[in-house]
């Protein structure tokens, strides 16, 4: 069997005198319905307040702009997925929550501070000035460490709310899940590509 | 017959399987097939795959992004149903607090149990395998040989459906011609890793997994697997025409609504029910075999989980194929007077020798990778290559510090994107945003491999699982309580596992994650990779051994042991396919039994 991809964060091990406690019964269960097409809000309510959806839509945006390949991130739902992440009733996600929520009050605050203005509010070079500061958490300097914390995580919310969207899935090059009589492998430029044509 | 409520069972049938997955349903399936009224006993619900499986759904229709969490541990769309490492109201405990000593147990409650969502990777154990304390002196040697078993493997790979090659490798047998369908082409990461890894003197080759790669061939096989029986014949010819082969799309963890991947509830269940010989009751939670004044099994007594009534329901042979943990706890919980520490266990080995495989993984970046011209990497819904172990001559020379050998699994392509699918472009890029990040996204998407070894660990006396004094389950049955330990062959080769990976990423040009100090920090949790296997193993001495080479418990000669249980050594081959012809084997040792009166 595989290994479950980027389970064991979320789970909790399987400790003495276990009592089953890892499933909350406030999610959507052990035996959901997997055929049914979901969006954010169907199983648990989302949480985020309008000033909290106005700036995290600044923030995918600037993250995921759009280009000539795909639209931007808020254009594909994005704000609503990171609304249902943080808003979700499972271990971990709390945690995400208060991150989130967090940032975004920081983000505004520096928007304020910098420029007098919320962050939705900013053009595009002055949000490029905060988001300089803190999108390399390497990088970030002591006074930015925490927000670079924040914003590690909503890039990665954001990039996998948008990359998971057909439009996000054609931007990157993902092309399967189609049906097909037969499996033909690397194309003839990919065999090139990789110098075993 | 068919599916059944509890209150509609007959009064008495030739088999009671406990147990559907890939145990007891070969064990249906044969026993049917050959006429005997079979009544099979499922603790989850029913499960319907042509129905229930989320073929082409993408990540944005569901919850989280697919994400995994704890009421899904392997992501939204595995076909998992109540089930993963916990199952609510049905705990399990640990001895210890350490965490290395502790045991993950995974179950599914579901027809077809874990059937539904394993990896379908179908390797022969071989002649080693059978035999390793006669070549090293560790472990059990099995009462059989590879020769023993390898025919019921050639009908189970024909049953089944399994794609692979035949490459003349020491100890990783080839098939006779006709078992194996053709394997999937290789993807671009598998091909680069088969070309530079030559160089290393690692052999990477098809993989063999249970998945039609091709329709099977309903004229000629069904008279290979049920020679003499017409009826068997058209039967199967039937269920593999319903099956459809790969059209190349979805994972098959999701399950296969096409039928073009081996599930016991697309496979083996249908042609059993089919036959009109098989009952089976869903919902029904074995609490224990029930025996008369000699000692003789009369069948079994279980909770509907329905209407918590229980039940008790008869037979003239009982096969436990609850999985090898759960065939175990039903065994210890049969107690009686005449059994005051279990059914079966005269030995006192029931629930001993538990054994996991050996998993330790390591990923890279491969630049050759970057920028890939696009292209469909979905494939068979799985790996198409893998490493056969290579060191046998190594090892056998005693130049690698530990006793038994791995495989390697791959995991690449250009994957259906969900939750992480960009998570190492940080590591690339630093961290950025906007148009670069957009970019950055593109080049490195589909550049990124892992590396997952797959080793064989030795039985041991610190690895066994027992009745928990206290704890009882939702239905007022006791749990099992594990101990666990990892001996040095096991962390050692998990070292090993890092090291060879680096070097495999390395020789591609890629750059390797970071590998853990030491082997005992790189190995997985036993139980992690869910090669369930041991606790009532199989020998060739009533004192030693739980079952004899038939999985016919010696205490009771008429309750066999179907599921991993019998397993005496773990090999590196992941278990599933000798599950399966162990017990085909086995049930057909059983009916020749029911024929000569003996049983």
């Amino acid at each position: 069997m595989l290994t479950a991809a980027a389970s064991v964060a979320l789970m909790e091990r399987a400790g003495v005198a276990a009592e089953g406690a890892a499933t909350t019964g406030v999610g959507y269960g052990t035996d959901p319905d997997l055929v049914k097409i979901y969006k954010p809000g169907d199983v648990w309510a989302l949480t985020f307040t309008g000033a909290q959806r106005r700036t995290a839509t600044a923030l995918c945006d600037t993250i995921i702009p759009a280009d000539a390949k795909s639209p931007a991130a808020s254009k594909v739902g994005v704000p609503d997925f990171i609304d249902e992440w943080i808003s979700a009733p499972y271990p971990g996600h709390a945690d995400d929550k208060r991150t989130v929520v967090a940032g975004l009050n920081w983000i505004d605050a520096e928007a304020q501070k910098r420029f007098g203005n919320d962050f939705a509010d900013l053009v595009l070079r002055q949000k490029n000035a905060i988001c300089d500061d803190i999108c390399a958490f390497g990088r970030a300097k002591p006074e930015f460490k925490q927000a670079a914390g924040f914003f590690r995580k909503f890039r990665d919310l954001t990039a996998g709310g948008f990359y998971s969207t057909p439009e996000g899935m054609k931007d990157i090059g993902y092309v399967g899940n189609v049906p097909s009589v037969n499996f033909d492998g690397p194309t003839p430029e990919a065999l090139k590509h990789l110098g075993l044509a | 017959m068919p599916h059944i409520s509890s209150s509609k069972t007959q009064p008495v049938y030739d088999v009671i399987v406990v147990g559907s997955g890939a145990g007891g349903g070969q064990t249906a399936y044969t026993l049917t097939m050959e006429g005997a009224k079979v009544l099979m006993l499922e603790a989850g619900r029913n499960y319907d795959p042509v129905k229930e499986t989320p073929m082409f759904q993408t990540n944005n229709q569901a919850p989280l992004r697919g994400a995994s969490t704890p009421d899904k541990p392997f992501g939204f769309y595995d076909s998992t149903v109540d089930g993963g490492w916990q199952v609510p109201g049905e705990p399990y405990t640990n001895a210890s607090g350490d965490p290395a000593r502790q045991f993950w147990w995974w179950r599914a409650r579901m027809l077809g149990g874990r059937t539904n969502h394993w990896g379908r990777i179908s390797l022969r154990n071989g002649p080693y395998d059978f035999k390793p304390h006669a070549r090293d002196g560790l472990g059990f040697d099995w009462p059989m040989t590879y020769e023993d078993l390898a025919p019921y493997y050639d009908k189970t790979e024909m049953l089944v459906g399994v794609y692979g090659t035949n490459e003349g490798l020491e100890n990783t047998p080839d098939s006779p011609a006709g078992c194996l369908l053709p394997p999937p082409k290789m993807r671009a990461g598998e091909l680069l890793a088969q070309h530079r890894a030559k160089k290393l003197g690692i052999p990477v080759m098809a993989i063999h997994r249970a998945v039609l790669s091709a329709k099977q061939d309903a004229e000629n096989l069904p008279a290979k697997l049920h020679p003499k029986n017409a009826k068997a014949q058209r039967l199967i010819a039937k269920a593999m025409r319903e099956r459809a082969a790969c059209f190349w799309a979805t994972a098959c963890g999701r399950g296969c609504s096409i039928k073009a991947n081996y599930q016991s509830t697309t496979v083996h269940l249908p042609p059993a029910l089919d036959t009109g010989n098989l009952d089976i009751v869903t919902d029904a939670m074995v609490r224990a075999v029930t025996v008369d004044e000699n000692g003789k099994a009369t069948g079994v007594s279980y909770i509907d989980r329905k209407t918590r009534e229980e039940r008790t329901v008869k037979a003239r042979v009982v096969v436990l194929a609850a999985s090898s943990a759960e065939s175990v706890r039903i065994l210890l919980n049969s107690k009686s007077p005449r059994f005051p520490h279990g059914l079966a266990n005269s030995s006192g080995l029931v629930g001993k020798y538990i054994m996991d495989t050996v998993g330790a993984r390591l990923g890279g970046q491969i630049p050759a990778l970057e920028n890939l011209p696009v292209h469909n990497e979905d494939g068979a819904g799985g790996a198409h290559v893998y490493v056969p172990w290579w060191l046998y001559k190594e090892q056998h020379a005693g130049k690698l510090g530990f006793a038994r050998g791995y495989h390697i699994e791959f995991e690449s392509g250009r994957r259906m994107p969900g939750m992480g699918s960009t998570s190492g472009v940080e590591s690339m890029n630093g961290g950025n945003y906007g148009q670069q990040f957009k970019a950055d996204a593109r080049r490195y998407y589909g550049s990124f491999m892992g590396f997952a070894g797959r080793g064989e660990m030795i039985p041991n006396e610190d690895s066994f699982c027992e009745l928990d004094p206290t704890v009882k389950d939702k239905w007022g049955i006791p749990v099992l309580r594990f101990h666990w330990k990892w001996s040095e062959h096991e962390t050692r080769q998990a070292a090993h596992m890092q090291k060879t990976f680096a070097e495999i990423i390395e020789s591609m040009g890629g750059k390797a994650g970071k590998p853990e100090a030491t082997g005992a920090a790189a190995i997985e949790p036993g139980g992690k990779i869910i090669h369930e296997v041991g606790g009532t193993i199989m020998g060739t001495d009533a004192k030693k051994s739980v079952t004899n080479q038939w999985c016919q418990t010696w205490d009771v000669k008429n309750l066999f042991v179907t599921d991993g249980g019998a397993f005496c050594s773990n090999a590196d081959k992941n278990p599933t396919l000798t599950i399966m012809a162990l017990a085909w084997r086995s049930s057909d040792y059983l009916l020749e039994e029911m024929r000569k009166g003996n049983l």
